[in-house]
C-alpha cells in the first residue's frame, strides 16, 4: 500500500508539472499584460515596473523563476493588489470553497444514491417514475440557471434562506443546492439502473434463498457492487463541481477561491494565475487519487498493491 | 449431529469411493437401506409433496407456461433427480418451491407445495424466510456468479446463521469452519477472511455447498451444481453430494439435463417435459425400462462407450412454445408413436409399479402394442 500511494504521488507531482508548465505558456501567449491599463503610463514607469515583476527578462527566465516559486509554494505578491499575497488569498478563499465544494459532495452523492435505489426497488412505479422524471430536470437545467430561480422564489418571494454570501448553515442552503442538484441527478441515474442490473445478479437470487432479510440484502449485497459505476464517474463529477463553484461563489457573492481565479484571469495577474491554478489542480488531482482508494476499498478484486502471494 | 461432528467422521471416512448404477440395491419399496456401504437411508417419511403445480410468467408477449401440473413427493434421506432439457420447466419448479419467484410477472397456482405439515404457497415472504436457508436450502448452477464478490467467504457463510439461529460471532465462525472443513477446503480459518475471486470454480461451488448446508436444512434444491465444472470437478462435488447425503441424511432434490450425473446419485428420477412431469421411476426403471417415448429418446442421445460406433440419436423437432402449449401430449409433434388420440387428449398417469408412472398412451390397452425394440433397432 504505501508503495502504491508513493508511485501514485510521484505521478501527482508529475501532472502538476505539466499542468504548471502549460498554464505559463498558455498565459503568457494570451496577448496584454498585468501592468497594461486604460491610463497612459510613462514609459520609463511602465519600464521600471516591469523590471521589478521581472517580466521584462525573457520567457524561460520568467518560467524557471515561476516554477520555483511553485517548489517553494512562494508566489509573491499580486501584481494587481500589491498588499496582499498570492499565499494570503488562497488562505483566505479556500476554506470557504472548500466548504461549499464538500459540502455540495456530500449532498449528492448520498442524497443521489438514496434516490437511484428507491427507484431501482420501486422499478416501474410512482416512486421510480418521479425519481428519473426529477433527476432529468436536474441534469438538463445549468446550475447558473438554477442559482437565480432558487435565488427569485426561495430567497426573494418567500423570504425563506438569505439571498448570497456565506455566514450561517442558512446561507449554504442555496448554493448548495444550486450546485448538487445537477451531480446528484446523474448519481441518482447511475444507481438505479446499476441497482436494477445488480439486482438480477445470482448472488442476489442466492442471498434471497439463503432468507436474509431484504434490508441487508439492498444494503450490503447490492450497494456496494451497484456503487463500482457510481465511483468511477465520481472523478468527473468532482471536476464538474470544482468548475461549478466559481460559477456559484459569483452569483451567491461567496468569497471563495473562485472570485480570484477569475478575476486573476481577466487582469492577467500572473502569480495569481499561477497560484489558483496549480492549487486547483494539485487539489482535484488528489481527490481523484482519493476515489481511486475508495474504489480499491468498494471492490476486492481491484488491487492497489501487489501482494506476495495472491492467487 | 453437528457439523463438527459430521467434518471429523467425513474425515474418517473420506475417499471411500463412490457407488456407482449397479451398486445400488433396490428393490423399488421404501424403508429399505438403499446404499447399506455409505449409510444412506430413505425413510418414509414423507419431507416434500408437489402437487399440480402450475408457474406462469406474464411477459410483453403473453403469458408462458413455464410449468404446467408437476406433481411429486420427496421423501426423507432421497435423491430425486429432475431431468429434461432445457426450458422444460425445471429450473421454475425449483425456484417455485424456494420462494424465489418475483409475483408478479410470475403466477403460482397448486393444490399445495407441502414442505412436511406447511403448506409453502401460503406462507407470507417474513415465514418464507424463516424456511428459506434454515429447512430448504438452494445451490445454484454458476459458482462463479452466485458468491458476491465484495463479501468474503465468512461474511456469506456466517450471515445465514447469525440471523437465523441467533448465533454470535465467535460461534458463527466456529460453525463456518467446520462447514468449510466438511465441504474438503483446506485452511479454512484463512479462507474466511478471503473473497471469492480468491477460489477457483470447484473451490467455490464447495463454499455455495457449505453456504447451503450451514443452517443443517432437511432439503436441498441443487440446481445444475455440476454444470459450470469441468468433468474431473464435477465428480469431486457429486461424491461430496453423497458424502453429505449419507452424514446428514438431507434429502436432495437435483435438477439437471446431465443423464451422467443422475445415474451416479439419483435414487429417483422424474423427467420433464414442456412444463410436466411426464414419466418418475426409481433410477433401474428409468435406466433399464424407460415408457415414454421421450425419455427413450432421451436416453439414445447420449453418447456411450459401451456401444462402439454408434451414432447419437437426437431427438427431432423442438419442445412446444409454452406461449400456448398444446392440448394433447406436448411430445406428440416429436413422437415416432404418436397417435390421433395424442394430439388431442392428454393421457391419464399410468402406475407401471409402486415407483414407476409414466403419462403415455401407449401405455392404454386399447393402444396398438407398438414395439418398443423396434424404435431402438431403427
Amino acid at each position: 500500500m504505501g508503495k502504491y500511494i508513493f508511485k501514485r504521488f510521484l505521478m501527482m507531482l508529475v501532472t502538476i508539472f505539466i499542468i504548471a508548465t502549460l498554464t505559463f505558456f498558455l498565459m503568457h501567449a494570451v496577448p496584454g499584460s498585468p501592468l497594461e491599463s486604460d491610463r497612459n503610463t510613462n514609459e520609463t514607469v511602465q519600464a521600471n515596473l516591469e523590471r521589478f515583476y521581472k517580466l521584462d527578462q525573457p520567457l524561460h527566465i520568467q518560467y524557471l523563476s515561476y516554477m520555483q516559486s511553485i517548489v517553494t509554494f512562494d508566489f509573491g505578491p499580486s501584481i494587481k493588489d500589491p498588499n496582499r499575497t498570492v499565499n494570503e488569498l488562497l488562505a483566505r478563499g479556500f476554506p470557504i470553497s472548500f466548504e461549499l465544494g464538500i459540502i455540495t459532495i456530500l449532498v449528492a452523492v448520498v442524497s443521489g444514491i438514496i434516490l437511484g435505489t428507491m427507484a431501482a426497488l420501486r422499478h416501474n412505479k410512482m416512486i421510480d417514475y418521479a425519481a428519473m422524471a426529477f433527476a432529468v430536470i436536474g441534469i438538463s437545467i445549468p446550475n447558473f440557471v438554477l442559482a437565480t430561480v432558487l435565488i427569485q422564489q426561495l430567497a426573494v418571494n418567500w423570504n425563506l434562506f438569505p439571498p448570497a454570501t456565506w455566514t450561517s448553515p442558512m446561507h449554504m442552503v442555496l448554493p448548495v443546492l444550486a450546485l448538487a442538484t445537477g451531480p446528484m441527478a446523474i448519481i441518482a441515474r447511475l444507481t438505479r439502473s446499476s441497482m436494477l442490473e445488480v439486482l438480477t445478479q445470482d448472488y442476489i437470487k442466492m442471498a434471497r434463498a439463503k432468507g436474509i432479510k431484504p434490508m441487508r440484502i439492498v444494503l450490503r449485497h447490492a450497494l456496494r457492487n451497484a456503487l463500482m459505476p457510481v465511483v468511477t464517474i465520481m472523478g468527473t463529477l468532482l471536476a464538474g463541481i470544482l468548475t461549478g463553484t466559481f460559477v456559484i461563489e459569483k452569483i451567491f457573492a461567496i468569497p471563495g477561491m473562485g472570485k480570484y481565479f477569475v478575476d486573476s484571469i481577466n487582469n492577467r495577474d500572473y502569480p495569481v494565475i499561477m497560484g489558483t491554478t496549480v492549487f486547483y489542480s494539485a487539489f482535484l488531482i488528489f481527490m481523484l487519487f482519493l476515489v481511486d482508494i475508495v474504489y480499491g476499498i468498494l471492490d476486492p478484486r481491484i488491487k492497489l498493491h501487489k501482494k506476495e502471494g495472491d492467487v | 449431529m453437528t457439523g463438527k461432528q459430521i467434518a471429523e467422521e467425513l474425515a474418517r471416512t473420506r475417499l471411500e469411493d463412490g457407488a456407482d448404477l449397479d451398486a445400488v440395491d433396490h428393490t423399488g419399496k421404501r424403508g429399505k437401506v438403499v446404499k447399506p456401504k455409505k449409510h444412506k437411508t430413505v425413510t418414509d417419511e414423507r419431507i416434500l409433496s408437489v402437487q399440480d403445480l402450475h408457474v406462469t410468467f406474464n411477459t410483453y408477449g403473453g403469458t408462458v407456461q413455464a410449468v404446467r401440473g408437476v406433481n411429486f413427493d420427496l421423501y426423507k434421506g432421497e435423491t430425486l433427480a429432475i431431468v429434461g432439457e432445457s426450458g422444460c420447466g425445471k429450473s421454475v419448479t425449483s425456484n417455485a418451491i424456494m420462494g424465489l419467484i418475483q409475483q408478479p410477472p410470475g403466477k403460482i397456482s397448486s393444490k399445495g407445495v407441502h414442505f412436511k405439515t406447511r403448506d409453502l404457497t401460503k406462507l407470507s415472504k417474513k415465514e418464507m424466510r424463516k424456511i428459506q436457508g434454515v429447512d430448504i436450502s438452494m445451490i445454484f448452477q454458476d459458482p462463479m456468479t452466485a458468491l458476491n464478490p465484495t463479501l468474503t467467504i465468512g461474511e456469506q457463510l456466517t450471515e445465514g446463521v447469525k440471523q437465523h439461529k441467533n448465533l454470535g460471532k465467535a460461534e458463527a465462525k466456529e460453525r463456518a469452519i467446520d462447514m468449510l472443513k466438511l465441504v474438503g477446503i483446506p485452511n479454512p480459518e484463512e479462507r474466511l477472511k478471503q473473497y471469492p475471486h480468491q477460489f477457483s470454480g470447484g473451490m467455490r461451488q464447495r463454499i455455495v455447498i457449505a453456504i447451503a448446508l450451514i443452517c443443517e436444512p432437511e432439503l436441498l434444491i441443487a440446481d445444475e451444481p455440476t454444470t459450470a465444472l469441468d468433468v474431473t470437478i464435477q465428480a469431486q462435488i457429486l461424491e461430496l453430494f453423497e458424502e453429505i447425503q449419507s452424514k446428514t441424511g438431507v434429502s436432495i432434490i437435483l435438477i439437471t439435463h446431465d443423464l451422467g450425473v443422475v445415474a451416479k446419485i439419483a435414487d429417483r428420477i422424474a423427467v420433464m417435459y414442456a412444463g410436466k412431469v411426464i414419466e418418475t421411476g426409481d433410477k433401474r426403471e428409468i435406466f433399464y425400462n424407460p415408457q415414454h417415448p421421450y425419455t427413450k429418446g432421451l436416453l439414445n442421445s447420449v453418447p456411450r462407450l459401451d456401444l462402439a460406433g454408434g451414432e447419437l440419436k437426437p431427438i427431432d423437432g423442438t419442445p412446444p412454445d409454452l406461449f400456448a402449449p398444446p392440448t394433447g401430449c406436448p411430445f406428440a409433434a416429436r413422437c415416432p408413436f404418436s397417435m390421433d388420440v395424442c394430439t388431442n387428449v392428454y393421457p391419464e398417469v399410468t402406475a407401471l409399479s409402486e415407483t414407476h408412472k409414466v403419462d403415455c398412451w401407449l401405455q392404454d390397452p386399447r393402444a396398438q402394442k407398438l414395439i418398443d425394440e423396434q424404435a431402438f433397432a431403427r
